[in-house]
């Protein structure tokens, strides 16, 4: 036996990490002109950015028309023709919803855009209720302001919604239909009895082996002649299912992925402590597995957020297809009046993803707080 | 035999055409502790995991606390509500705090109130030594608090046998010996076990029979007195001279 050894005490140790100081040359120089390559590569860039960026914001703001009534005011100039969006701004955000009842759509949009709002801000309490309610009665209540017929509210055909709040019904009956569906057909992919297995195998191939367009043409002109007689869904419920079916088969294969990649001691480790499929299922696997394809799953509903525009093709005035039916309007078509509605569009549409995108590069950097050592 | 806990009878189990267990029969006393050595590949995980189905066994019967292990799943939940595991590789819920690790069982597969559940958790986590790290993730504990646990976890289903599969095989050295302590610890207060574990030291000191396994048979078993000091089996002796010679 070897006599113990004594280690030594720790000796006092009290530097601070020494401060690295680079200073502005330093930066330029580790960042952008580290190599000859880099430095061609930030002089190309750079070229490229005085070429592009300063003709796109003359056309859109210092060359742009801002008062005006009618398309003479943007005749005579070169740069966007501001007028148009401001004067059919009522169209954009509404559609051809009744003028007397946009009040009601206002009162959707508050109240989507609160509780929003309170599941983003992390100091807010209750998250779980607002979230419940958002779910639940939120559809409900915006169903019965937008569609009407209750409670003395004069009926507004769908025909007639359009805009922003097409694309947002649509966008987000998409989005909440297709995460709890995707989930069950993941499951059900993975499952071990055949006939499960099997029908959720045929549906998610048959879903997404087929262009969105056609799904879209479809529920709108051929599911009614499948439908039994007296039997008659609203055009835009066919396209909502449609549109909710769809994204339900693409959501199913990113779910399936964080699926797989949870590791087997997961199930092992649930099914020896005794819980069952749908405890082990709800508790241990689908919270892990739907963190894992966090990006994937929001990658997803912005892509689907975008899709919505391809309602246009079925007859209805989506936020593109209302700027676009505008634009060629004779009382404002002319060569700057639809450049400046696509612009207005996309800025749009930009915000809402960007928005999408910030919210999970936040839920994730919560959630992941148990990773840190 | 009224005091078998559990009890295996000829049991066969095939991967492919490849047999991983033949013919096993091994009977446990309630408060026994078991020991299955071998070598790797000679199905000593297999055996354990037949005990809690997390394997299918092919032929034979597998008799644990009076139930008998069949397809039937309700036969399956009864048996591992009294039957815990620690895994190799610790297998506890990354997502989770140490403490909703200990109480998720018991809440919802024991339906255990909420009060009653973290009491319970907070006792066991107490006797493994890490309650001052309840409220972090796995991730932030080192290994060997890891392992201590996940043995609090399957304890706080309060079963009536404790499995180990290789429970120090992942950890470094140092903290092998904080595993086995309170092992040691869990032997002594009567729990019945069965640990398959390289661990000689934890063998003598806690074990009442080890077997020994090769190529899918349990070749010797003995207490660990004899198995030590006078194996029978050349196998036995070149295994036992391998893992002791260094």
């Amino acid at each position: 036996m070897t006599p113990p050894v004594t280690a030594a005490p720790p000796t006092a140790f009290h530097r601070k990490r020494p401060v690295k100081k680079i200073g502005v040359l330093g930066w330029l120089h580790a960042n952008l002109f580290s190599s000859l390559f880099n430095t061609v590569l930030t002089l190309l860039v750079l070229g490229l950015l005085v070429w592009a960026v300063p003709p796109i914001l003359d056309w859109a703001f210092i060359d742009a028309v801002w008062h005006g009534t009618t398309r003479e005011a943007c005749e005579t100039v070169g740069g966007a023709c501001w007028p148009f969006i401001f004067q059919r701004f009522g169209q954009i955000v509404y559609g051809f919803y009744d003028e007397a009842a946009r009040w009601r759509v206002d009162v959707v949009y508050v109240f989507g855009a609160v509780g929003l709002a309170w599941l983003m801000i992390p100091s807010l309490p209750r998250k779980g209720w607002v979230g419940a309610a958002l779910l639940t009665l939120y559809p409900l209540v915006s169903f019965v302001l937008l569609s009407g017929g209750w409670f003395g509210l004069p009926v507004v055909s769908t025909e007639k919604w359009g805009g922003l709040l097409l694309t947002l019904v649509v966008a987000a009956v998409g989005i909440v239909a297709s995460l709890p569906l995707g989930v069950l057909l993941a499951l059900g992919r993975r499952s071990t009895l055949p006939v499960v297995r099997i029908l959720s195998v045929v549906f998610i191939e048959v879903w997404r082996g087929v262009p969105m367009i056609t799904v879209l043409f479809m529920a709108s002109s051929m599911l009614p002649l499948f439908l039994p007689d007296g039997l008659e869904l609203d055009k835009l419920v066919r396209a909502l299912i449609a549109v909710a079916l769809f994204n339900a088969a693409y959501m199913a294969e990113v779910i399936r992925g964080g699926l797989q990649a949870l590791p087997r001691g997961q199930y092992e480790g649930a099914a020896a402590l005794g819980f069952g499929y749908w405890q082990s299922t709800a508790l241990i696997v689908l919270p892990q597995a739907l963190r894992t394809v966090l990006p994937d799953i929001v990658n997803n509903m912005i892509s689907m957020f975008k899709d919505t525009s391809l309602v246009s093709i079925i007859g209805f005035f989506d936020l593109l297809g209302v700027i676009q039916a505008g634009a060629t309007d004779v009382d404002w078509t002319g060569p700057n009046t639809a450049l400046t509605g696509y612009l207005f569009a996309g800025a749009l549409y930009w915000v809402f993803c960007f928005s999408m995108s910030r919210y999970s590069a936040s839920l994730e950097r919560q959630l992941s707080q148990g990773d840190r050592r | 035999m009224s005091d078998a806990i559990i009890q295996l009878d000829n049991v066969c189990k095939w991967y492919g055409d490849f047999a991983v267990l033949k013919n096993i029969n091994l009977t446990v006393k309630r408060g026994e502790k078991i020991v299955i050595a071998g070598p790797s590949g000679s199905g000593k995980s297999t055996l354990v995991r037949c005990i809690n189905r997390l394997e299918e066994h092919d032929e034979g019967d597998i008799v644990v606390n009076g139930t008998t292990l069949t397809r039937d799943v309700r036969d399956i939940d009864t048996v591992r509500r009294e039957v815990g595991m620690v895994f190799q590789q610790f297998n506890l819920f990354p997502h989770l705090s140490i403490l909703h690790n200990c109480t998720l069982a018991p809440l919802w597969v024991r339906k255990t109130p909420k009060k009653e559940a973290e009491a319970l958790a907070m006792h066991y986590l107490e006797e493994m030594r890490i309650a001052d790290q309840a409220h972090k993730h796995p991730a932030q504990l080192s290994g060997g608090q890891q392992q201590r646990a996940a043995i609090a976890r399957a304890l706080c289903m309060n079963p009536k046998i404790m499995l180990f599969d290789e429970p120090t095989s992942a950890l470094d050295p140092e903290m092998i010996g904080e595993v086995l302590e309170v092992m040691v610890d869990l032997a002594r207060k009567g729990m019945t076990m069965v640990c398959v574990t390289h661990e000689m030291g934890f063998a003598r000191e806690v074990a009442d029979r080890v077997c020994f396994m090769d190529a899918g048979e349990i070749i010797e078993e003995a207490d660990p007195e004899t198995f030590f000091t006078s194996p029978k089996r050349e196998r036995t002796k070149l295994f036992l001279s391998q893992i002791l010679g260094h």
